[in-house]
């Protein structure tokens, strides 16, 4: 090597590294994905991983119903004789959670009704965050007229009070004939699934339209139409990719908020009212209004305990993907 | 290297480690500093060598978790592991820093003269009239036109140079003994750049105060430096007076940074080749090995120390051999 | 600063009346004000269906809705409104009771849930990672994810019987489940009223802990994280002051912006809370307007809302304006 080099200061020196430097040799850290990443943080958030397993187990459980319900869902547990009424048994070995006031097996009818009100949670989730997330993209992209009225409307929807605009627009949507066949039925599943995402979706679209927003001006976003993507393309292929995080927080928020929602409804009667005895965790909770006072405590507590470990549940989760995905939050050590 | 007898900033084997995730960060590995008054010292490096680390560990603005080790006086007065009450009586007293982004290092919802008079009152006793002219005047000084109108205002409300000036006026409200400044030019652009460089220069002869300025611009160095210190690993690669560095530079750091800027004359630009290390797991012996032209088997040995050549400090173990070659050539 | 105040008054004017026109059509064409007035009168004559329907405006068409809600907008702003359909009962004095529950309920809520928040996210955000913080944040996050009305029927349930039954000598555990005063009393009685508002706020109360804290927390952390903090630092000033003259200053910018909000949708929100205390406030005025159909009844309530929602919006960006000097002047 020493012979490599002749004038240092002055001259300037084509200089071959003895050894290719490489990452190990550099002694740079492996790179990491940024998937990877958001997956080790998840993962490193105790309470998230905890409310993932509780949460999976759930749905699994409530999903194969047919191993784990013990009765039918308008099936009495036995017939009322003149010894025995099935009406309003408490917990016992033959019904687990108690029967109701028809008799029929509270455990089974928890499971079946929780099936209903996660297919509704999920499915009004799925659309509102379809749709807010387009019109969101959309708006951000636009900018202008639109990105204001758009930015307008939603301040009040999302200020105006949930149950007012939820009732309200329950019967307006009630109304209006042609929309009938679209909707179904009041009372139907697929009404309260199209009435919730309605009222939904404002929430999903401030929140893509912010991330969007925030992303536009960044450098690679600028190199892309350098190099003549469409808007089409730039959003689809990098700005939503990018957006994921946000995006899957707002789904699992937007799970929960729809859950909560029929609740509410089921609470006033205008949840869905499946025939045949068929019902949904929603209108189980709000039938434990009735029996607070009348000392039939499993009909208050079992329902309510459902709802109340899947909205937890979910809500963990969603807080754990946020904490994943979202670089701002950091768990920063203090200064001195 | 000490004039008037006696640093006024004196810096012992000073050591910063932080504890991470992923094992030990030694982010200054061993450095010694020494500041005498009136003396512009420039400390110049990449980013990654430790140069604001260890003045940022000094002044104890480092995270909790960061262990500092060695010594560091101003004035003979050890700030090393002094308990949090004390190093408070001598910080923006004694030692004052200024930062590199004026604009997110000023509090955006108090007024101007408010911050200076903050800084002011803790460490004098003075009525707030009194401590609000006292502001004024040293809006003044570090020039800033119409300086009673201005204290009143906001930092959003200045540019960039000129927050910086505001940076400085608070920093000597207290005439401190030393002024560090960290990159205090990298955001400005370059006219303002020398008219920062002049306040300070005008600072350190008028009020004797030692100044530290940090940077990885050698053309800031060049303007006023009186000597000049190059940090490379968390460790110190060269020192010496100005005009000897520039010069006839020992260690090939400081060569490869001289070589590496742009001048007439160079037909192509020669960088220094690869990258600064990872300081979780530096390179063994001299850290700057793995990019030198001229390394050999032994700079991978013992961690190379300072020694004195001539009229510089080098920490290159072949600097008489390459000096040799190269007046042979 | 005048200037922005002035030209967010006049912004708010139209946007009132617009919000409040879309509000009108939609209980129009939700509630069926001619079809309710059937309900609850169900032996009225032709003639005082249609005086009913003059009244209200309650004409048919576009044009007809347009008019109808002109006038009902100027018997609204001169004070003259129509009576309600059940029990023809002047509006405004059941308004105003409610009105007065409400507010009773959601100020006190709200000051304990800001007080006890803020200081929990403060804790929280001053240690960030640590026992204490994921304590706060996981507990806050339990708290938030309880539903009201869940919270509202297990504390109704808990106090309404069990207490009762499992501590029989402990009167003071016997807290009130329902309503403002025990049925069938008459009078002012502070000691009382407070009493019953101890469940109905607590249930509130739950949700606002939650949401300051958590706020707080992400405020107080941002501004921890800032540089003028480390400049207050090298000026050598106490941690103290630090802490409070620039972190908590700054953190508190965002924090009276969401009080603001949060307060403005309160006053509608606590629907489900009210019904389940039996408490006769807004919410529960509102229940029961519309499930009589009672279209006088409703719109006043509305309006309140509406009014309610966008004059505190306004005060939240005020107090952010006049609060924040980056903001003086737009």
């Amino acid at each position: 090597m020493t012979d490599l080099l002749p004038s240092i200061a002055t001259a300037p020196v084509e200089f071959v590294p003895e050894t290719v430097p490489t990452a190990e040799s550099e002694g740079l850290a492996k790179s990491i994905s940024p998937r990877r990443m958001a997956l080790k943080r998840f993962l490193s958030h105790k309470p998230a991983v905890i409310c993932t397993v509780i949460l999976a187990m759930m749905v699994l459980f409530v999903v194969l119903s047919p191993l784990t319900a013990r009765y039918g869902v308008n099936e009495a547990i036995f017939p009322t004789t003149a010894e025995r009424s099935n009406r309003y048994i408490s917990p016992s070995s033959e019904a687990w959670f108690g029967t109701d006031e028809i008799g029929r097996d509270l455990y089974s009818r928890l499971i079946y009704g929780t099936q209903v009100s996660l297919q509704i949670g999920l499915a009004t989730a799925v659309i509102a965050v379809f749709i807010g997330t387009a019109v969101g993209a959309y708006a951000a992209m636009r900018g202008g007229f639109f990105d204001d009225v758009l930015m307008r409307v939603t301040d009040i929807f999302i200020a105006f009070p949930f149950l007012v605009a939820l009732l309200v627009i329950r019967n307006m949507l009630g109304e209006v004939p042609w929309l009938e066949p679209i909707l179904g039925e009041r009372t139907s599943i697929r009404f309260v699934i199209f009435l919730l995402a309605v009222l939904v979706w404002t929430t999903v679209a401030r929140v893509v339209r912010g991330q969007v927003l925030a992303l536009k001006e960044r450098e690679f976003i600028e190199a892309s139409r350098a190099v003549g993507a469409s808007n089409f393309r730039i959003v689809t292929r990098h700005l939503l990719p990018n957006s994921i995080g946000p995006i899957l927080v707002a789904l699992t928020f937007t799970v929960v908020l729809a859950i909560i929602a029929e609740a509410t409804l089921s609470f006033f009667g205008f949840g869905p009212q499946l025939g045949s005895g068929a019902t949904s965790l929603g209108n189980l909770v709000a039938t434990s209004k009735e029996n607070v006072l009348s000392g039939h405590w499993w009909m208050v507590i079992f329902p309510c305990v459902t709802l109340l470990l899947l909205a937890l549940t979910i809500n963990f989760v969603g807080d754990g993907l946020r904490d994943a995905t979202d670089p701002k939050l950091q768990r920063g050590g203090g200064r001195a | 290297m000490t004039a008037n007898g006696g640093s006024v900033l004196e810096l012992r084997d000073f050591r910063v480690t932080f504890p991470t995730h992923f094992g030990d960060v030694m982010a200054v590995r061993g450095v010694d500093v020494d500041v005498a008054e009136g003396e512009l010292l420039g400390v110049v490096g990449e980013s990654g060598s430790g140069k604001s680390v260890t003045f940022l560990g000094l002044m104890g603005l480092l995270p909790r978790s960061a262990r500092i080790e060695g010594s560091a006086r101003i004035g003979g007065f050890e700030l090393v592991g002094a308990p949090k009450k004390v190093i408070n009586r001598v910080r923006g007293k004694r030692v004052a820093m200024i930062f590199q982004d004026p604009l997110s290092a000023l509090n955006p919802v108090h007024r101007i003269g408010d911050q200076i008079v903050e800084m002011i009152l803790s460490h004098q006793q003075m009525g707030k009239k009194a401590a609000w002219e006292k502001s004024v005047e040293l809006l003044d000084i570090v020039g800033i036109p119409q300086p009673r109108e201005r204290a009143s205002q906001y930092p959003h409300e200045f540019s960039g140079g000129m927050r910086q000036r505001v940076m400085i006026a608070m920093a000597i409200a207290n005439d401190p003994e030393v002024l560090i400044a960290d990159e205090p030019t990298t955001a400005l652009d370059v006219t303002v750049q020398a008219q920062i460089l002049d306040v300070l220069q005008r600072i350190r002869q008028e009020m004797r105060t030692a100044v530290v300025l940090i940077t990885h611009d050698l053309g800031v160095i060049a303007r006023i430096a009186d000597r000049v210190q190059v940090m490379y690993a968390g460790r110190v690669a060269e020192r010496g007076d100005i005009g000897p560095i520039f010069a006839h530079p020992t260690h090939p750091y400081t060569q490869g940074l001289l070589n590496s800027i742009p001048a007439l004359g160079r037909e192509r630009l020669t960088p220094i080749p690869g990258a600064p290390p990872n300081m979780l797991q530096p390179p063994s012996g001299c850290a700057f090995r793995v990019r030198c032209p001229h390394a050999i088997d032994a700079c991978a040995g013992d961690l190379p120390e300072l020694r004195q050549l001539g009229d510089l400090a080098t920490a290159c173990i072949r600097a008489e051999e390459l000096t040799a070659l190269r007046s042979v050539s | 600063m005048v200037r922005f105040v002035v030209r967010r008054l006049i912004w708010a004017v139209p946007t009132i009346l617009i919000v409040t026109f879309l509000v009108y059509v939609a209980i129009r064409i939700g509630t069926d004000p001619v079809a309710s007035y059937l309900r609850s009168n169900q032996r009225a004559s032709e003639a005082k269906v249609q005086e009913y329907i003059e009244q209200n405006g309650l004409y048919e068409g576009f044009g007809g809705y347009v008019k109808g809600y002109f006038q009902w907008l100027g018997g609204f702003l001169t004070g003259d409104w129509p009576h309600s359909i059940k029990g023809n009962q002047p509006v405004w004095p059941n308004l105003k009771d409610a009105m007065a529950n409400t507010l009773r309920l959601g100020i006190i809520a709200s000051l304990v849930g800001i007080s006890i928040g803020l200081v929990f996210g403060v804790l929280a955000a001053l240690k960030p990672g640590s026992l204490r913080d994921g304590g706060i944040n996981t507990t806050a996050l339990v708290m938030l994810s309880i539903p009201p009305f869940i919270s509202a029927i297990l504390l109704q349930m808990l106090f309404g019987v069990y207490t009762q039954r499992w501590f029989p000598d402990a009167s003071w555990l016997h807290l009130p489940v329902a309503g403002v005063y025990p049925p069938g009393h008459q009078g002012f009685d502070p000691v009382l009223m407070a009493k019953h508002l101890i469940l109905p706020v607590t249930v509130v109360a739950i949700q606002t802990v939650a949401i300051y804290s958590r706020y707080m927390r992400s405020s107080l952390l941002e501004t921890l994280n800032s540089d003028y903090l480390r400049t207050a630092r090298a000026k050598g000033i106490s941690e103290r002051r630090v802490l409070v003259r620039h972190a908590m200053r700054n953190a508190m910018l965002p924090i009276v912006t969401l009080a603001a909000i949060e307060f403005g949708a309160l006053l509608g929100g606590l629907i489900i809370t009210e019904r389940i205390f039996s408490y006769p406030g807004l919410g529960d005025y509102f229940l029961t307007a519309y499930s009589n159909g009672d279209f006088p009844e409703l719109m006043p309530w509305m309006v309140f809302v509406v009014i309610a929602v966008i004059v505190f919006n306004l005060l939240a960006d005020l107090s952010y304006a006049r609060l924040d000097p980056r903001i003086r002047l737009d």
